[in-house]
C-alpha cells in the first residue's frame, strides 16, 4: 500500500480511522448495504427526501469506481492521452518535443491525488451530514427486516443491497502463483512494466491495455473471442482492433491462454489459437476478464434472498429480491456492470421501495462507453437485438472522415450510427465511435428518453463546428430519404407556379 | 502473354473478350493434370485451393463456348478433378483431404493431401461443390465421361453434411481442424455466404435443420451510406461470389422483401458506395478517384514478395501520422481497413452490376497504370501510395502474378454479362431453387 498525502486524505473520506459507528435508530425507512455508486446515490436521494437510511459499508466508501475503477483508470488514460499525443505533435505542426520522458510515479501520483480530490464527495462525514447513519464492518441479514453490523442491529422497512461485484479470476493454470494484476491492484503499481500482458478484450482490458502500452509497456492483448467488446457491433470492434494495432500492441484475438509458469525468475505464458501453440515472456499480467457479484457473507438465506454467485442477486423488474422488503441495486444484479447503471438503479430503488414507484429496470435507456482511444459508445438496441425483436431497422451511417470538426482536430477515425425504426424516424439506438464518443452518445440518450426522432434532431443547430455534429448530419440523412420521387414531383410543381 | 494493347484502341466487348480469355489462361497454366487441382496463385509451389478448383470447374464451360478449349478436354479436365475428390481420403486426419464431404482449404497440388495445418473449409467446399454442378449441369451429353461427371457432381454433393458443419448451433460454423474441432468463428454479418445457405438447404441428403438461414440474416447491417441504401459488407468481393453461381435478380428473401430490394441490386449499390468513397478519399491516397475506385481482399504491399520494401509495414502521411500496410487482407469501405490498394479485379467482377462504371474504371486503371497487367490479367491488387519512381515515372506497387479466385470470378461474371451462361446452367440444377425455396426467396425466375 502506497502511503502519501493523497491516500491519507482519500482514507480520512472513504474509511475515517477514527469512526465511531453511531448508534443505531429504532428502525430505518432504508437500510444501504454497500457504499458503492449505488448505495451512495439511494443514501442521498432517500435522505434528501426526509427518509431516516442507514448505510453499511464493509471497507472504503465510493466503492470500485472511486478506488479502483472508473476514477483510477480514466486518469492514468488521459496521462497515456497526453504522452501520446506529445510523440503524435508532429502532425499538427508543433515541433517533436525533444527527449520526451515518461515519469510514471509523477502519473501516479496525480492519479492518487485526484482520486484524493473526488473522495471528499463520497465521504463519510459528508453522508453524515446529509443525515445518513454510517456503519462501517461486515453487515449479515439476521431476519427479513434485520441486519447486524459491528454489533448493532438494524431494523428496517425497506433494505438495499449494493455490494457491487469483484474482479473475476479465469480459472487458468499457474496464474493464481505467478504475480499477476487486477483492477484492484494495478493502481498500486510503482514501476511501468517492462511487458505486459491484458487477458481479456473487454472495456477494461482494452482501455487500460492501450493505456499502458502508450506510457511505455510493450503489452501484447489477449482475447479468446474472434474480436473485442463482444456486446459492440463489429465494425466497432474491428476499427478498435485496427486502433490497437496502429497503436503497436501486439493484438492476439481468437487465443486463449492455457497455462502460466514462472521459471529462472521468469513468467511464462502458454497460449493456444485454435492448433496454433505459442509461449510469450512477460514481466506483469493484468486480468481484464469479468467481474462476479459480491453476494458472500451476508446471510442473505436469513432473508430469504434469493442469490447465485454468477448472476448474483436476482431481482424482478422493479428491481425487488425474493424478500418484497429488500431490494437490490447496482453490480450485484445487474447485467451492465457500470458505475452510471448503479447510481441510476440506486436512485431507482429509493422511488419505488419508499414512495409507491413502478419503475422499471427493463425500460431504462442505458449508454455506456469504453474509453479507448477512439472511444466506443453505444445506447439502445443495436441491430441484432432489433432483428430478435422483428422490428425493421435502417442504420444511419456518418462516417467521421465526413465531419469537419473531426477532420481537423486529426481525430477522423469513427462512425457515427444511428438506428431507426422503418418507416418511422423513431430512434432505436445506436453506436459512436470517435475520440470523445462518451460525450457524444448523452445527445441520442436525450433523445430516445424524449421520444425525440431524426426529423427533429436534424433541426437541432449545433455549435460549428463540433463532433456531435455528424448526428445532425445523420439525421439530415434520414430526411433526404423521405424526399420520396412523388414528393420531389410535387415541390417541383410548387416552384414552377 | 504480354500486356493488352492500349485500351482504348478496343471496344468494349473486345476488350472483355480479351481480359476474360487472358483469366481463363490462368486455369490452364495452373492445373494439375493427373489430380485435377489449381493452385491457389501462379507463385512458385503454391499449394491448391479447393475454391479455385470450384472456380476452373465453372469456367471450363465457358471456354468450351468461347472456343477456347475443347468438350473433350475440358470434360476431361473436369472428370480429373472429380474423380481426385471422389477417391479422396475423408478420413479427417491431419494428412487427409477432407472429412464429412468437407475439404480442406488448402491441398497439395499433386498429392491432394492437406497443407499449412489448413482448416476445412465449409465456404471454400461450397464454392468448389457451386464448380462441380456447374460442371454437371453443363455436361450432359450421354458420352461416358460426361455420365460419369454427373454421377460423380451428384457423389460429391450428397455427401457433404451441412448438418454437421452447424455444431448443433443456429448458424453454419467458418471451419473445423482435426487438432481442435470446431473453429470460434460463425457468420456474422452479410457475406458471400449466401450461395453456402442455398448449397447447404437444397441437399436431398443432409440439409441444415432449423431456422439456420434467417439465423444469419438477422446479423445484416442495412444502412444509408453517403445517401445509398445497402446491405452492408465492406469489400467487393463480398458482393460477388455469389452471383458468379447465382442468378439473383428480382429474387427476393424475406429481410430483402422488408427492404424492397434484392441482392444483385444491392450489389450495385456496393458499387456505387465504392466509388463515392473513392471520390471522397477519406485517407488521402494516391490515385483514388471516380475512375479508379475497388477495395476489396486481394494482396497489399507488407511483406509481399517481390516488393521492393519487403518488410515495411509503416508509412507516416502528412496530418495523418502513421499509416499502415497491410498483406493479404479483406479492404472495405467505408470503414476500412484502407491501405491505398485497390483491386482491379474486383471492380472487373463487378461488370454484371454496373457495367457502365466498370468498363470506363477498368480502361482508366490500365492507362494509368498499365503495370497492373502481366500476361493479359489484372493483378489482385496494386498500390499508387505504395508506388516508386522509376526513371522519372511514378509506378505503383503491383501485386506479383496471379491469384486464381481474381481470374476465375473475372471469368465467370464477365460471361454472366455477356451470355448468363453460368446463371443458366444453375438455374437448371436440380438443388438450386430447393436451396433458393427453403431460404424463402421468391420472385425472380424462381
Amino acid at each position: 500500500m502506497i502511503e502519501d498525502a493523497s491516500e491519507r486524505e482519500r482514507a480520512a473520506n472513504v474509511r475515517p480511522p477514527a469512526w465511531t459507528n453511531p448508534e443505531p435508530a429504532e428502525r430505518y425507512h432504508l437500510v444501504i448495504v454497500g457504499g458503492g455508486p449505488a448505495g451512495l446515490a439511494a443514501a442521498h436521494a432517500a435522505a434528501a427526501r426526509g427518509a431516516k437510511v442507514a448505510l453499511i459499508e464493509r471497507a472504503r466508501l465510493g466503492g470500485t469506481d472511486l478506488n479502483v475503477g472508473t476514477v483510477p483508470s480514466k486518469a492514468i488514460i488521459q496521462s497515456s492521452r497526453v504522452f501520446a499525443e506529445m510523440r503524435d505533435a508532429v502532425r499538427y505542426g508543433v515541433p517533436d518535443p525533444a527527449e520526451v520522458e515518461l515519469d510514471f510515479a509523477g502519473i501516479m501520483a496525480r492519479m492518487r491525488r485526484l482520486r484524493a480530490r473526488i473522495s471528499r464527495d463520497a465521504g463519510a462525514a459528508r453522508l453524515a451530514a446529509a443525515g445518513v447513519d454510517v456503519f462501517f464492518g461486515d453487515a449479515s441479514f439476521v431476519a427479513g427486516d434485520a441486519i447486524a453490523v459491528a454489533g448493532a442491529t438494524l431494523g428496517f422497512r425497506k433494505a438495499m443491497i449494493a455490494t457491487g461485484s469483484r474482479p473475476h479470476l479465469p480459472p487458468i493454470p499457474g496464474l493464481v502463483d505467478a504475480t499477476f494484476l487486477t483492477n484492484e491492484t494495478v493502481f498500486e503499481l510503482t514501476a511501468l512494466p517492462e511487458r505486459l500482458l491484458v487477458i481479456g478484450g473487454g472495456p477494461l482490458g482494452c482501455e487500460l491495455a492501450q493505456a499502458f502500452h502508450r506510457l511505455g509497456a510493450r503489452t501484447t492483448i489477449v482475447q479468446d473471442l474472434p474480436l473485442f467488446l463482444p456486446k459492440e457491433e463489429r465494425d466497432a470492434a474491428q476499427i478498435l482492433s485496427n486502433a490497437l494495432a496502429r497503436d503497436g500492441l501486439e493484438v492476439r484475438l481468437n487465443t486463449t491462454v492455457t497455462r502460466v509458469r514462472v521459471e529462472r525468475g521468469e513468467t511464462l505464458v502458454d497460449l493456444i489459437s485454435d492448433d496454433y501453440h505459442s509461449t510469450i515472456t512477460v514481466d506483469a499480467i493484468l486480468n481484464g476478464v469479468g467481474r462476479r457479484p459480491n453476494v458472500e457473507g451476508l446471510n442473505l438465506g436469513a432473508a430469504e434472498v434469493d442469490h447465485d454467485p454468477v448472476a448474483g442477486i436476482h431481482v424482478d423488474d422493479l428491481l425487488r429480491t425474493t424478500n418484497r422488503r429488500i431490494y437490490a441495486a447496482g453490480d450485484v444484479c445487474v447485467e451492465h456492470k457500470f458505475t452510471h447503471v448503479a447510481e441510476a438503479t440506486g436512485r431507482m430503488v429509493v422511488r419505488n421501495a419508499l414512495f409507491l414507484g413502478r419503475e422499471r429496470l427493463s425500460e431504462l435507456v442505458v449508454p455506456w462507453c469504453t474509453f479507448t482511444d477512439p472511444e466506443i459508445a453505444h445506447v439502445g438496441a443495436s441491430v441484432r437485438e432489433a432483428h430478435d425483436r422483428d422490428i425493421p431497422v435502417t442504420t444511419y451511417v456518418i462516417p467521421l472522415h465526413e465531419v469537419t470538426r473531426a477532420i481537423v482536430d486529426g481525430h477522423d477515425l469513427g462512425f457515427v450510427k444511428i438506428h431507426v425504426r422503418d418507416g418511422t424516424d423513431r430512434i432505436l439506438g445506436a453506436t459512436i465511435v470517435a475520440r470523445h464518443a462518451g460525450e457524444m452518445i448523452g445527445e441520442i440518450t436525450a433523445a430516445i428518453m424524449a421520444g425525440v426522432g431524426l426529423r427533429t434532431l436534424a433541426h437541432v443547430i449545433h455549435a460549428s463546428p463540433v463532433q456531435t455534429g455528424a448526428i445532425q448530419l445523420a439525421a439530415q440523412a434520414f430526411c433526404r430519404t423521405q424526399l420520396t420521387p412523388t414528393l420531389k414531383q410535387r415541390l417541383r410543381r410548387w416552384l414552377a407556379r | 502473354m504480354p500486356g493488352l494493347p492500349m485500351t482504348d484502341d478496343l471496344p468494349d466487348d473486345a476488350l472483355l473478350d480479351e481480359l476474360q480469355r487472358a483469366a481463363f489462361g490462368y486455369f490452364v497454366d495452373a492445373v494439375d493434370p493427373a489430380t485435377g487441382l489449381v493452385a491457389d496463385t501462379s507463385r512458385d509451389h503454391a499449394p491448391a485451393s479447393i475454391a479455385v478448383v470450384g472456380f476452373a470447374l465453372s469456367t471450363y464451360p465457358v471456354a468450351v463456348e468461347r472456343g477456347w478449349m475443347t468438350r473433350t478436354e475440358a470434360a476431361a479436365r473436369t472428370l480429373a478433378a472429380l474423380r481426385f475428390f471422389a477417391r479422396s481420403d475423408q478420413s479427417g486426419g491431419a494428412q487427409a483431404t477432407g472429412y464429412k464431404g468437407f475439404y480442406y482449404h488448402f491441398l497439395d497440388r499433386g498429392t491432394g493431401t492437406r497443407v499449412w495445418s489448413s482448416e476445412l473449409s465449409m465456404i471454400d467446399t461450397a464454392l468448389l461443390i457451386a464448380g462441380v454442378l456447374t460442371a454437371s449441369c453443363y455436361f450432359q451429353a450421354s458420352t461416358p465421361d460426361e455420365r460419369t461427371v454427373r454421377e460423380l457432381a451428384d457423389l460429391l454433393y450428397r455427401r457433404v453434411d451441412w448438418r454437421w458443419a452447424q455444431d448443433g448451433g443456429d448458424t453454419i460454423r467458418q471451419g473445423w481442424k482435426p487438432e481442435c474441432g470446431f473453429l470460434h468463428y460463425g457468420w456474422e454479418g452479410y457475406s458471400e455466404a449466401i450461395l453456402l445457405y442455398v448449397l447447404a438447404l437444397g441437399s436431398p441428403t443432409h440439409p441444415i435443420v432449423g431456422d439456420c438461414y434467417h439465423a444469419w440474416t438477422s446479423t445484416y447491417q442495412w444502412e444509408n451510406q453517403y445517401d445509398h441504401a445497402v446491405l452492408y459488407a465492406g469489400p467487393l468481393f463480398v458482393h460477388q461470389f455469389s452471383h458468379a453461381w447465382l442468378d439473383l435478380r428480382g429474387l427476393q428473401d424475406r429481410f430483402m422483401r422488408d427492404k424492397r430490394s434484392d441482392y444483385f441490386e444491392n450489389s450495385r449499390q456496393a458499387v456505387f458506395v465504392q466509388r463515392e468513397y473513392a471520390r471522397r478519399n477519406p485517407y488521402e491516397f494516391v490515385g483514388y478517384d471516380t475512375s479508379c475506385w475497388g477495395l476489396s481482399a486481394g494482396e497489399g504491399p507488407a511483406n509481399a514478395p517481390g516488393s521492393a520494401r519487403v518488410g515495411e509495414h509503416w508509412q507516416t502521411a502528412p496530418d495523418r501520422g502513421p499509416r499502415r500496410w497491410f498483406g493479404y487482407a479483406a479492404r472495405g469501405v467505408p470503414y476500412g481497413p484502407d491501405d491505398g490498394t485497390l483491386s482491379p479485379s474486383a471492380v472487373l467482377a463487378s461488370l454484371p452490376f454496373a457495367p457502365e462504371l466498370v468498363v470506363p474504371t477498368v480502361r482508366t486503371m490500365m492507362t494509368r497504370y498499365p503495370e497492373i497487367v502481366t500476361a493479359g490479367r489484372l493483378t489482385s491488387g496494386f498500390n499508387p501510395t505504395h508506388g516508386e519512381t522509376v526513371d522519372n515515372q511514378r509506378r505503383a506497387w503491383v501485386s506479383p502474378g496471379h491469384f486464381g479466385l481474381d481470374q476465375g470470378v473475372v471469368v465467370m461474371m464477365i460471361e454472366n454479362h455477356r451470355s448468363e451462361l453460368s446463371w443458366r446452367l444453375m438455374r437448371d440444377c436440380p438443388y438450386v431453387a430447393p436451396g433458393l425455396r427453403g431460404a424463402g426467396f421468391t420472385g425472380g425466375w424462381l
